[in-house]
């Protein structure tokens, strides 16, 4: 993979320079959280930010989006005006989960709504150091090769950028002046002291294997009983989660017209409604099941399907929920270790 | 990815006119329609079991099973009871209507597997929607498929879904027809009275290696059949049933039609085996 350098003083000139690719999207503080915002001020991006509160999944699937016009029977779609945008900040275990939603999203059909606006979105990765929240070395997820076109990692008094694409390639090349192509072999040694030094920050740790059969195994625990006593079904840690992508679709019709929108909204497992069918019947009545759908899905069945689980340890959950029902608590308590209940 | 998929938008309905309805039995309509588009009328493929999206503008979508027979291009059919918002919608259509319909979806019924077998098909109540489908694909490829067995339960003779057509059935030689009422509210009723259940005691000479069983009905049903169907030893995994969920999008996405944290209903199903169904928690 390519590798170039960058100062730290150039930073926002180089955010400047790219912008000539599309909308530039980044964390930016707002009173006490982070979120991602589109800014044109690149002096407004927060580079210390850990996890945004929102992830980028808000700009592939959007939380409420019309997926045509309807005029009597006549569909029109408009997928032909998107912007093209740069999402700058991704840390690994969003890129991971970026990846995820890419398979999620083309598999068996193809969902048009995602796939042109991926098309259309290029990524700028940038490194971390893990807080008290985050987990991804567990879930494997601490690291990327891929999903990224270019990749940033802070070494002080420089950026070491890798060029994960052609297009990434293409925004290095805009900005020759600042671009620094020789990489020596103390900057090496730097990056390297980097990665033992992040390694060791990791602050939770939790085991996630044999996951499927421990889940197999506890489908009757009381776990699901005593969790789903606390649980609020509110939703929030589905809402938060960038891997989970269920949704729900409704009519919106001009009064009086014959005329309207069908919308797509993000829709949680853990609302009451979710699974119910006609006539009132429910699948899954009770938010012990639900709670169970959750992380049975995410922690055993994805992991048939896709060969890992759909949980990239970003931590989201466990700074939202209200309970603190997260997957570190249900994990712990699954492996029979002592959590406060 | 093929060019013609990216090209064509899933979740976009297509116009199809409603070209006949009728009443089957009190509260569910028989309709019958075809894409506008002719060619497209015809090239329409889809497997039995398989179910298509209809939409109602301002109203919404809803998942119904396709009950006519890809053996007999053109027309779509559909059974549909009247239950909530969107079925009501569409009891306020008059023929020639155009309407929006999306599809087909989910897995069908394993017709190459099933074909060289014998085939006994057990239904109650809207079950019959999709079976008939399948009956019907069966009869129209008779020389495909050993002996052929409908069983088909209902509470009245008032109550049987195709009754007239099924009741006609008897008179074929090359199918065994065994329709039966709980109770014969007309004092008429040709056929058997009780439970479907009792119409296994009519089948002999079943080979269970060589059969594969088709089962939809209501929830409470499956349970009486299956156990008989293990009485004559038929394999798990050629018990055929078919799943219901909630659906939104039918093609794996929107996650309401999720069971057991990872099977998709619409895309892994609605036709599942008995086998997968033991093997599947939360399943029926
Ligand atoms: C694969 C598949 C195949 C099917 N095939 C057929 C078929 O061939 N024929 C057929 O008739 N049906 C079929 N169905 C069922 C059909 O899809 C439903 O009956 C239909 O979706 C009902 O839509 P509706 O808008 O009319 O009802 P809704 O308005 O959605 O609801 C109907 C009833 O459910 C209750 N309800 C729904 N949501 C709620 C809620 N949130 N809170 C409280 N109560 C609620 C309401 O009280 C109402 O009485 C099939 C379903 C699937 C999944
Ligand atoms: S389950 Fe929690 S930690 Fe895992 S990806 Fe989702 S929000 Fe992040
Ligand atoms: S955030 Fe916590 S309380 Fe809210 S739905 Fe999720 S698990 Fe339940
Ligand atoms: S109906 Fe949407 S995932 Fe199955």
């Amino acid at each position: 993979m390519r590798a170039v350098k960058l100062r730290k003083q150039d930073l926002p000139a180089f955010l400047k320079c790219v912008q000539s690719f599309g909308e530039l999207w980044g964390p930016v503080r707002e009173k006490d959280r982070q979120v991602l915002k589109k800014t044109d001020d690149v002096n407004q991006i927060d580079l210390t930010t850990i996890r945004t509160s929102l992830p980028f999944k808000k700009l592939l699937f959007p939380p409420r989006f019309s997926m045509f016009h309807f005029s009597g029977n006549k569909y029109t779609t408009s997928l032909e005006h998107l912007p093209n945008r740069i999402i700058f900040g991704l840390h690994p275990c969003d890129i991971h989960a970026l990846l995820i939603m890419d398979d999620f999203f083309t598999r068996s059909f193809d969902d048009p709504y995602y796939t042109e606006r991926r098309k259309k979105t290029a990524i700028i990765g940038f490194s971390c150091i893990p807080d008290e929240k985050c987990f991804c070395h567990a879930t494997k997820t601490d690291t990327v090769e891929e999903g990224f076109d270019l990749f940033l990692t802070d070494l002080d008094d420089f950026f070491l950028i890798w060029v994960g694409s052609s297009l990434g390639d293409d925004m290095t090349r805009e900005c020759p002046k600042i671009i620094d192509e020789g990489i020596l072999p103390e900057d090496l040694k730097k990056y390297v002291e980097w990665r033992k030094y992040r390694n060791s920050q990791f602050k939770m740790d939790i085991d996630l294997t044999s996951m499927p059969e421990i889940f197999d195994l506890s489908y009757d625990s009381v776990i699901w009983e005593e969790e789903g006593e606390k649980c609020l079904s509110c939703g929030a840690c589905t809402i938060v989660c960038p891997t989970c992508p269920c949704y729900h679709v409704y009519d919106k019709i001009e009064m009086g017209k014959i005329e309207g929108e069908r919308m797509r909204q993000w829709d949680s497992c853990l609302f009451k409604e979710y699974s119910m069918v006609a006539e009132g019947h429910n699948f899954r009545e009770s938010r012990a099941e639900r709670l169970k759908l959750r992380f049975t899905h995410k922690l055993q069945a994805f992991v048939g399907e896709y060969g890992k689980p759909a949980c990239v340890g970003c931590g989201r959950c466990i700074e939202t929920c209200p309970v603190d029902i997260d997957i570190a608590t249900i994990v712990r308590r699954l492996r029979g270790e002592e959590v406060k209940v | 990815m093929t060019g013609l998929t990216a090209l064509k938008n899933a979740y976009l309905p297509e116009s199809m006119r409603l070209i006949r309805r009728y009443p089957l039995i009190e509260g569910v309509h028989f309709f019958q329609v075809r894409a506008v588009d002719m060619t497209r009328a015809l090239s329409l493929d889809y497997l039995p079991g398989q179910f298509m999206m209809v939409s109602i503008p301002g109203i919404g979508e809803a998942p119904f099973s396709i009950s006519s027979t890809p053996s007999r291009p053109g027309l779509l059919e559909f059974g549909i009871r009247r239950v909530g918002r969107v079925t009501n919608a569409i009891f306020q259509l008059k023929e020639n209507q155009i309407i929006g319909v999306r599809g087909p979806y989910g897995n069908g019924f394993p017709v190459e597997k099933i074909k060289g077998n014998d085939l006994i098909i057990v239904m109650g109540g809207l079950g019959a929607i999709p079976l008939r489908s399948l009956l019907l694909y069966a009869l129209d490829n008779r020389d495909q498929f050993g002996n052929i067995y409908l069983l088909h339960g209902a509470k009245t003779p008032s109550e049987m879904l195709f009754r007239e057509e099924f009741l006609n059935f008897r008179y074929r030689d090359d199918l065994t027809c065994l329709l039966t009422v709980d109770q014969d509210d007309t004092g008429k009723w040709p056929c058997y009275t009780g439970l479907v259940t009792r119409l296994f005691q009519q089948l002999t000479d079943i080979i269970p290696q060589k059969t594969y069983v088709a089962v939809c009905g209501p929830p409470v049903m499956y349970k009486f059949v299956v156990a008989e169907l293990l009485k004559l030893n038929i394999p798990k995994h050629q018990i055929l049933m078919t799943l219901e969920r909630r659906m939104k999008c039918g093609v794996g996405k929107c996650g309401h039609c999720i069971i057991g944290g990872y099977i998709y209903t619409c895309v892994d199903g609605p036709i599942f085996t008995y086998w997968d169904v033991i093997h599947m928690k939360g399943l029926i």
